[in-house]
């Protein structure tokens, strides 16, 4: 059982007076208004391509039953062992992580298909939203990792995309856009760092 | 701290400079890098409006940060996390380890975070028995070398992929002479899993935190921040007071900004927002750390140094930086921000940095904040001169400049000195050690008349 540490706060006071011992003025808060942002006439076309640019690929369907066949066309989906989805009503999964308390039993799940809740024209990314996922470390464990996002929720700028998340209402929520990757060897593109090697998004109706 | 040498960037630059095919691979890479992010900015129609906005944001922020911290520190404890405050960077080290004692945790999963570096976490918790593992790629190389990043979003720039190989054969069992960056980051990515699985405690940097919802941002390509966190009940969270934003919505216009200006990317593979504890048996713990920041909001000169969001876009474009190595700064954040914000710690030590610099206002174009970086090194130069630091050397020449500037006669005199003395003088008497400056230079041929001479002859009648 967890023990759980207080909140140090000594220093507290010591910051927020000297945060106040000066008066600054500020110029207040702008109005973001979405109509001066990027918008574009296709947002389904310019999203595919951006998520190729970083690495991912994306596929337009017309039911469920498309994306088991264009899965099972990719050698590692037809080889892998442990599939987790969290989109059953679409793919279904072979490992029920239901019954699983300890992240660190995913280890060894080889793909997740997870659920979109929107996703973003203007850079590729796509919002996954904490609360469909027993455990969020499936999005980052899995060696492979599936997206299946409807292409009706599809936001033009990331201005949007926040407006529509509006408050967040659970723990955790992330943005993501392409496989895991890093340039950290001399600017090498190498995909597949620690998180997933690839990143397939499949645009339902 | 005080003791600490003075920090003199030419002779720290000269090793890297001195190795000619390395310091223009280097300045390529970053080039390269520079390169990505023009395309980006100029693909946004609405780039330089997003500057601004996040300008304006920023220096609201700042001007009442304190009641946003406290804002922010309402709302993280309401949703579960706890708030913790430290003045420096030694209260900042001494409050994580005691979380770590707390859990009796032995190891520790890191992501990248300046901040820590700014605090000299590693070392400190390595000296209290803590094993701590860096899961950036970068960061990772770099911590098996036993050196320090040299750049704040690419920390290993400065090493060749052989040298990487060296390190992964030496420390991960690679195959002697491998230099393949697809292999390389293969190894490390068993190397690393085996860390991850192991880590008791993660602990992230913070990219943004919101005052309005009490949550935090996390943005990584790699994915190590989202792995760290997710598997250990506890992750401790370490930020700068400044990486405040007031709005949820106002993520929007700084994600959009950072991956862009960083490295050329659209948007992060992974934007994390963290609102809370995972669940009701697990803990958020957030550090807010000050080290120095509340001092410099007091600084009407350097105050917009504070809307950093450490992009690092100002490096990638230094002509300064790429050609003499992150290391040359001596400091955790080097490149043009890095010399405005180190003198404001201690400007005697870092005196020599506002001076590694061209003023070709190249990183005050690019900052996405808007921070008018050049303007603040020459403002630093001045202050510096008021400080009496600047050298003996400079000091006098500039005296005498200014009497020669303020006497026609005698600038008029010193012309025709200086115009007879480089025809008679030999090569021996201009370059020798008494002259620094023509160590890698020749002096000019002398012109045949000055130009107050040519000027009385065609012009005036």
């Amino acid at each position: 059982m967890l023990k759980k540490t207080p909140a140090t706060t000594t220093s507290r006071q010591a910051v927020l007076d000297r945060l106040t011992g000066k008066q600054v003025i500020g110029p207040g808060l702008p109005t973001i208004e979405h109509d001066r942002m990027v918008h574009f006439d296709d947002p389904v076309e310019k999203f595919i391509e951006v998520l190729s640019t970083v690495g991912g690929q994306a596929h337009l369907v017309d039911d469920a039953q498309q994306i088991a066949q264009i899965l099972s066309d990719i050698p590692v989906y037809a080889n892998a062992k442990r599939v987790v989805s969290l989109v059953p009503e679409a793919i279904p999964g072979s490992l029920d992580v239901a019954t699983i308390d300890d992240p660190h039993a995913l280890a060894s799940v080889d793909w997740t298909i997870a659920k979109g809740e929107f996703a973003v024209a203007e850079n590729g990314a796509i919002w996954v939203e904490g609360a469909t996922m027993p455990h969020r470390v499936l999005l980052f464990i899995a060696q492979y990792l599936a997206i299946v996002v409807s292409r009706s929720d599809l936001v033009h700028n990331l201005h949007e995309g926040y407006a529509r998340i509006g408050t967040p209402k659970s723990p955790f929520g992330v943005f993501v856009s392409g496989p895991s990757k890093t340039a950290d060897i001399e600017q090498s593109l190498v995909l597949g760092a620690h998180g997933c090697r690839t990143l397939q998004v499949f645009l339902t109706p | 701290m005080k003791s600490l040498p003075i920090v003199d960037h030419p002779t720290k630059a000269r090793p890297f400079v001195a190795d000619t095919e390395r310091f223009h691979w280097h300045d390529q890479a970053l080039w390269f890098v520079r390169s990505k992010r023009d395309k980006q900015a100029g693909s946004v129609p609405e780039w330089e409006h997003l500057r601004s906005l996040a300008s304006q944001i920023k220096t609201e922020t700042i001007a009442n940060l304190g009641d946003y911290l406290v804002e922010f520190e309402r709302n993280a404890t309401a949703l579960g996390a706890t708030v913790h405050w430290a003045a420096d960077a030694a209260e900042h080290n001494e409050i994580v380890l005691k979380i770590l004692r707390d859990h009796e945790t032995l190891r520790i999963v890191k992501s990248k975070s300046m901040l820590t570096e700014e605090c000299g976490l590693n070392h400190f918790l390595e000296d209290n028995g803590i094993e701590v593992v860096d899961t950036d790629l970068g960061e990772r190389i770099v911590q098996l070398r036993k050196e320090t990043p040299s750049h704040i979003v690419l920390p290993a720039i400065h090493i060749r992929k052989e040298e990487v190989g060296d390190t992964f054969h030496e420390h991960l069992g690679t195959d002697e002479g491998a230099s393949d960056p697809q292999y390389l980051t293969e190894a490390a990515r068993q190397h690393l899993r085996d860390k991850f699985l192991a880590g008791e405690v993660g602990i992230t940097g913070v990219n943004f935190a919101i005052a309005e919802t009490g949550g935090l941002v996390v943005c990584t390509n790699e994915g190590n921040a989202d792995l760290g966190v997710s598997l250990p009940r506890v992750h401790i969270a370490c930020m700068g007071i400044e990486k405040l934003v007031p709005r949820f919505q106002d993520l929007s216009v700084f994600i959009r900004l950072l991956a862009r200006s960083a490295t050329g990317q659209p948007i992060t593979t992974y934007t994390s927002h963290f609102h809370g504890p995972r669940d009701p048996n697990s803990e958020l713990h957030i550090v807010l750390v000050d080290n120095g920041r509340s001092r410099l909001r007091n600084s009407n000169e350097f105050r917009e140094a504070l809307h950093c969001i450490r992009c690092g876009a100002c490096m990638n474009t230094c002509p300064v930086y790429r050609r003499s190595g992150g290391h040359s700064y001596s400091a955790t954040v080097p490149g043009p921000i890095g010399s405005v914000l180190s003198p404001t710690r201690d400007s005697s030590r870092y005196k020599s940095l506002p001076y590694a610099c061209s003023l070709c206002g190249s990183c005050s174009d690019v900052c996405p904040v808007k921070i008018p970086l050049h303007h603040q090194l020459l403002a630093w130069r001045k202050e510096l001169v008021g400080e009496n630091l600047l050298p003996y050397s400079k000091r006098i020449s500039m005296k005498a400049a200014s009497i020669l500037f303020r006497s026609p006669r005698l600038f008029s005199m010193a012309g025709w000195m200086g115009r007879k003395s480089l025809k008679i003088l030999p090569h021996w008497a201009t370059h020798n050690r008494l002259n620094t400056w023509t160590i890698a230079r020749e002096l000019p041929e002398p012109p045949r008349e000055s130009f107050r001479h040519w000027y009385a002859e065609n012009r005036k009648r």
